[in-house]
């Protein structure tokens, strides 16, 4: 956690060992990408800049892959993304290549155990039909022609579990299926080379083929969710442009960074190391480490901060301390001991595993002795034993709970939250409290226009082509708010941006501008010009549109809010008071911590909601958490759940869905139990057979598969 | 009954041929991005042509 919480290295330009007419890849995450359009804009636009040879949009990941010659930077290409109209960030080299394989590995799993399945029922079903003789004897060698390898590569993610939790003498859901196939495969080749009338090969690779589909589609919403996560990463420094003795900057990493480089930090550049301020001045937004919205100046001499963003001048920083010394690398030792408590957490799977598996396995042993004891031979008692253990195999219980969440995680990323697993869904549905941070988490975190109602219509256009330019905050904040408003952006001649004064183009023979007020103007605010004309634009932090309804439907499903907040205490209770609810300022990241661990302490489960670096322990250390995808890399990687957008509802919803989730989870356990208690009375007395097996098998996973796609519609 | 001899083979290469299909699909990155694919039809390709 330490290490994967702290800015990681970033795709770099080529190295010097580079041989020049290689095109080297490169992949920026883009947001923005919504539509069929922006593909073929980014595509087309991209594939225009001379040494870009090929450029493509995944679509899924949000992200484009650009290869290009080496001599072309990263920072050119999110220019030109940029001049496109996206917002982009360098991506890590490939962050999912681990889940990603996990999740590949089950499918190939299960496509090779569907292959066996149907294979060996095709040969099955003549068997049931009456075959005997040579050809049963034909069929079931065939069968286990097939089904001996099937089970060998398939089973594998069961047996290495398995395996896993007997060396540490625990038991999990995959003890019994483990003992169960392989108790049945190895009976089944006994009966095959004696000639015997019954084998489970089939019984054996069906169940692996629907455990699979249980674990393949679990596997699949952590993709899904980690890639959408993974989407919205990247607002921290990932490094810095190290200004080298001979004058020239170069690219650093920021784990490369060292005490003692001079950093060059450019206006809406976020630094990657702590440092002190050698030349210029300038203001810099601290909400990340603070959770105070007003940027605040800085001056030569100054102390600023890893994770800060530069809002004004370009500034040159000493750095003082980097890596593991930044104030950011404690808040993430202060997570890595909080996220210890998480996961102490027991899946509702592993719960039931911790009954079942014993009941099963003693199941099977009663009735293998009780046999004996009625005087059946050894091979009969154990044919019995074999029948009881398939058929009270997890089947429904491992589709249970993962094809409930998969369902429900669907519903819920279509209404814009990303859960990241299974286990956050469970935990969700238990909370009672709710703690919210206030800036970027109940307010939007970013500075919009205050009232735009001075601007005349042509000149909101002009504005709006104006800022749409410039990449400075407040720049954006006037597009969010035009574009909104459904304004369309005047043509401009050639635009100048100034740092740290503005943007000027013509307009009409006149020249247009947003600049910076003169003077020390209060708050935040920048003078529209154009001729003679001047116009003031404020802006403010505003509150997420639906704030008091959330609260409100978070009150009526019996969770109390608070909010806590490492802003000023009279911001913070004042806003709290409207809201009618409890609130706190001035915490720092321990007291928030602490506050949570007397909730827990209480007995009370709490959800915390919170965006900033100062957030980061309070999130990890929640009984569960949701941040909002303007947040920190640190905040996204220690919340459970990301919601997108500007509305706060996705929280309310969550809480909503994973209570209807779990109710419909224990229908499945429910449904799976009653199937069993019918089943095994049949199976302990002997009289099932393969085919009972299969189709029992079959219709349990049906059921609890159809009764978890009512929740397709839960949160809608 | 020798119609089996001809046919079970028959059968296995089919499903083979199939899981063999699916696996070439999965490493040369098929399913990478299918939310792309369904949005990519609607590109219209002229649009360029038109100066947009």
């Amino acid at each position: 956690m330490t290490v994967s919480a702290l800015p990681s290295q970033a795709q770099d330009e080529a190295g010097p060992g580079i041989a020049p007419q290689l095109a080297i890849d490169s992949r920026f995450t883009v947001p923005g990408i919504r539509c069929a359009g922006c593909i073929g804009k980014i595509e087309r636009g991209l594939s225009q800049v001379p040494g870009v040879t090929r450029a493509r949009v995944n679509f899924s990941a949000k992200r484009v892959a650009v290869s290009h010659a080496p001599a072309l930077s990263d920072d050119v290409l999110i220019e030109e993304l940029r001049k496109l109209g996206f917002e982009a960030q360098r991506a890590a080299e490939n962050p999912l290549g681990r889940d990603d394989k996990e999740t590949r590995s089950l499918l190939r799993a299960l496509a090779v155990a569907g292959f066996g399945m149907m294979n060996i029922m095709l040969l099955s079903v003549s068997v049931w039909s009456g075959a005997d003789g040579e050809t049963r004897e034909l069929f079931h060698w065939l069968s286990a022609l097939i089904a001996i390898p099937v089970i060998a590569y398939s089973g594998r993610p069961f047996f290495a579990s398995a395996a896993m939790a007997l060396r540490y003498r625990r038991t999990n859901m995959d003890v019994p299926i483990s003992i169960g196939i392989v108790l049945a495969t190895g009976l089944s080749l006994w009966e095959t080379a004696t000639g015997g009338a019954h084998a489970y090969f089939d019984g054996a690779v069906m169940l692996l083929f629907f455990l699979l589909a249980g674990r393949a589609l679990d596997a699949t919403m952590r993709s899904r969710a980690r890639s959408g996560i993974a989407a919205l990463l990247g607002r921290m420094g990932r490094g810095a442009h190290v200004l080298d003795t001979d004058g020239t900057t170069q690219w650093t990493e920021a784990d490369r960074l060292a005490p003692g480089m001079m950093m060059l930090v450019v206006a809406g550049e976020s630094l990657a190391a702590d440092g002190e301020i050698v030349e210029g001045s300038t203001t810099i937004d601290a909400s990340m480490l603070t959770g105070e919205s007003e940027p605040r100046p800085a001056v030569p001499g100054d102390l600023i901060h890893a994770g800060m963003i530069n809002l004004g001048n370009p500034v040159r920083v000493r750095v003082t301390a980097a890596a593991q010394d930044t104030a950011i690398a404690d808040i993430a030792r202060l997570m890595d001991e909080a996220g210890q408590s998480r996961s102490r957490y027991v899946r509702v799977a592993d719960r039931a595993a911790r009954f079942y598996a014993p009941a099963v396995h003693s199941l099977a042993a009663f009735s293998f002795v009780g046999w004996m004891v009625a005087g059946a031979g050894v091979h009969q008692s154990l044919l019995v034993a074999v029948a009881v253990l398939i058929i009270t195999c997890p089947c429904a219980l491992g589709l249970a709970v993962p094809a409930a969440q998969v369902v429900a995680s669907g519903a819920l990323l279509r209404k814009g939250l990303l859960i990241k697993d299974g286990s956050a869904l469970e935990r969700l549905a238990e909370v009672d409290r709710a703690v919210f941070d206030k800036t970027g988490t109940l307010t939007l975190g970013e500075p919009r226009p205050v009232d735009l109602s001075a601007l005349a219509p042509d000149e909101c256009r002009t504005v709006l082509a104006l800022a749409q330019s410039s990449r400075h905050p407040l720049s954006r904040g006037l597009v969010q708010a035009l574009q909104a408003a459904g304004v369309e952006p005047a043509a401009l001649g050639p635009v100048d941006e100034t740092v740290g004064e503005g943007v000027r183009a013509r307009v009409d023979g006149e020249v247009a501008a947003l600049l910076r007020p003169d003077g020390a103007a209060e708050g935040l605010t920048v003078d529209f010009v154009h001729g003679a004309r001047r116009v003031r634009i404020a802006f403010n932090d505003p509150q997420r549109p639906d704030v008091a309804e959330t609260i409100a439907a978070l009150g009526a499903m019996g969770v109390t809010s608070r909010i806590l907040s490492g802003d000023r205490d009279g911001a913070v209770r004042a806003l709290a008071e409207d809201l009618g609810l409890e609130g706190q300022g001035g915490m720092q990241p321990a007291d928030k911590l602490d506050v949570l661990q007397r909730l827990a302490e209480a007995g009370h489960h709490t959800l915390m909601i919170g965006d900033g670096l100062n957030d980061g322990p309070a999130l990890a250390g929640a009984h569960v958490s949701i941040a909002p995808g303007g947040a920190s890399d640190v905040s996204q990687q220690a919340a459970d759940a990301v919601f997108v957008g500007e509305r706060l509802m996705p929280v309310a919803l969550a809480v909503k869905v994973s209570r209807r989730t779990m109710a419909v989870v224990r229908q499945n356990f429910a449904l799976a139990i009653g199937y069993n208690t019918l089943a095994v009375p049949l199976a302990i007395l002997g009289v099932v057979t393969p085919l009972i097996a299969a189709v029992a098998m079959s219709l349990s996973s049906l059921i609890v598969v159809g009764n978890s796609l009512r929740l397709a519609r839960a949160a809608g | 009954m020798n119609i089996l001899g001809f046919l079970i083979p028959l059968a296995l290469l089919m499903g083979l041929t199939g899981l063999g299909a699916f696996f070439w699909a999965m490493r040369s990155g098929q399913f990478e991005d299918l939310d792309g694919a369904a949005n990519r039809i609607l590109i219209d390709e002229d649009e360029e042509a038109n100066g947009q």
